[in-house]
């Protein structure tokens, strides 16, 4: 990274401190779309993270993955699942939240107390800058090989397995004659027209 | 100059919040954003070793594009899922998703 030292401080507390109030945000309100705009602003900002630590190729997919994919994808699924509720309130529920929160406060303490009491054996060697992504293309190609394969396996059965997942199934009544034509077909059960009325625009 | 702490720190406020969002959502899709924000605090943690541990040959942001591919596959699978149980119990409540219950 080329800029001054000031410069990256500075940046660094900006996307920082945008990090925590939207990671905040995402969790705590009650509005769920704006939990996932705010779920943007989280990845963006540790975009510029990525940035900070010299490494411009996983930045650039981590924009293109998490908020081009994954967060559209979350939208989506907000949109398909719209329905606004009301949830039965628990008994104790603020119990639960205390008692999580205290969790995560210590959680948070005992990794802070080991982040600043381990000696990390910090390299003096410089970073590779832009060459990072010739080294992690030679990475993938000769000692990741494997699970670089498998990743693709992995992504080709989520795909089909989302798909076979969402789909609305389909029980045919009895079993089709013409099997050659429907071969290639998946039987889905016809969708429930719902009417465009006030009520379904609101809710 | 900023230090790795500075990075591992933010790295697990935000697993902290994750995992705290994680326990207390009822919203079935806010507990797979916070499982996101899991997922991103871990990533940051490894592109900060990556950047400062051993900056020549850039071993943690491959192990970070693996971990971004599994959690987009995870995120499709998950969502996936969502909708299946939607349709089955119509409510997105995780309170009662209780059929496995004892």
């Amino acid at each position: 990274m080329t800029l001054a030292e000031g410069v990256q401080l500075v940046s660094f507390g900006l996307l920082a401190a945008m990090m925590i109030a939207a990671a905040l945000g995402v969790v705590l309100l009650s509005n769920i779309v704006y939990s996932a705009f705010l779920l943007g602003i989280v990845f963006v900002s540790i975009s510029g993270m990525y940035v900070l630590l010299n490494a411009g190729f996983v930045a650039a997919a981590q924009i293109l993955i998490y908020v081009g994919a994954v967060n559209v994808l979350i939208l989506f699924g907000i949109m398909l699942v719209n329905k606004r509720e009301d949830f039965a309130p628990v008994r104790r529920a603020w119990l639960g939240k205390v008692a999580t929160g205290a969790v995560c406060l210590g959680l948070f303490a005992l990794l802070s107390t080991m982040v600043l009491g381990t000696p990390w054996a910090l390299s003096s060697e410089a970073a590779i800058g832009d060459g990072a992504t010739v080294m992690i293309g030679l990475h993938f190609f000769s000692d990741f090989l494997l699970p670089f394969e498998l990743a693709s396996v992995l992504l080709l059965i989520a795909l089909v397995g989302a798909i076979i997942l969402a789909r609305r199934e389909f029980i045919p009544d009895e079993m089709p004659q013409d099997t050659v034509g429907d071969a290639l077909k998946l039987p889905e059960r016809p969708r429930e027209l719902v009417p465009a009325s006030r009520d379904g625009a609101e809710s | 100059m900023i230090q790795l702490e500075y990075f591992l720190l933010l790295a697990a406020a935000l697993f902290c919040i994750g995992i705290y969002g994680l326990v207390t959502s009822r919203n079935v899709i806010r507990v797979l954003m916070s499982i996101e924000l899991m997922l991103n605090a871990v990533n940051l943690n490894l592109m900060a070793f990556s950047n400062y541990l051993d900056p020549a040959s850039a071993t943690g942001q491959v192990f970070t594009v693996f971990v971004i591919t599994i959690a987009a596959a995870e995120a499709s699978v998950g969502l996936a899922i969502v909708l299946s149980i939607y349709r089955n119990r119509d409510t997105v409540d995780m309170e009662q998703f209780n059929l496995l219950k004892w």
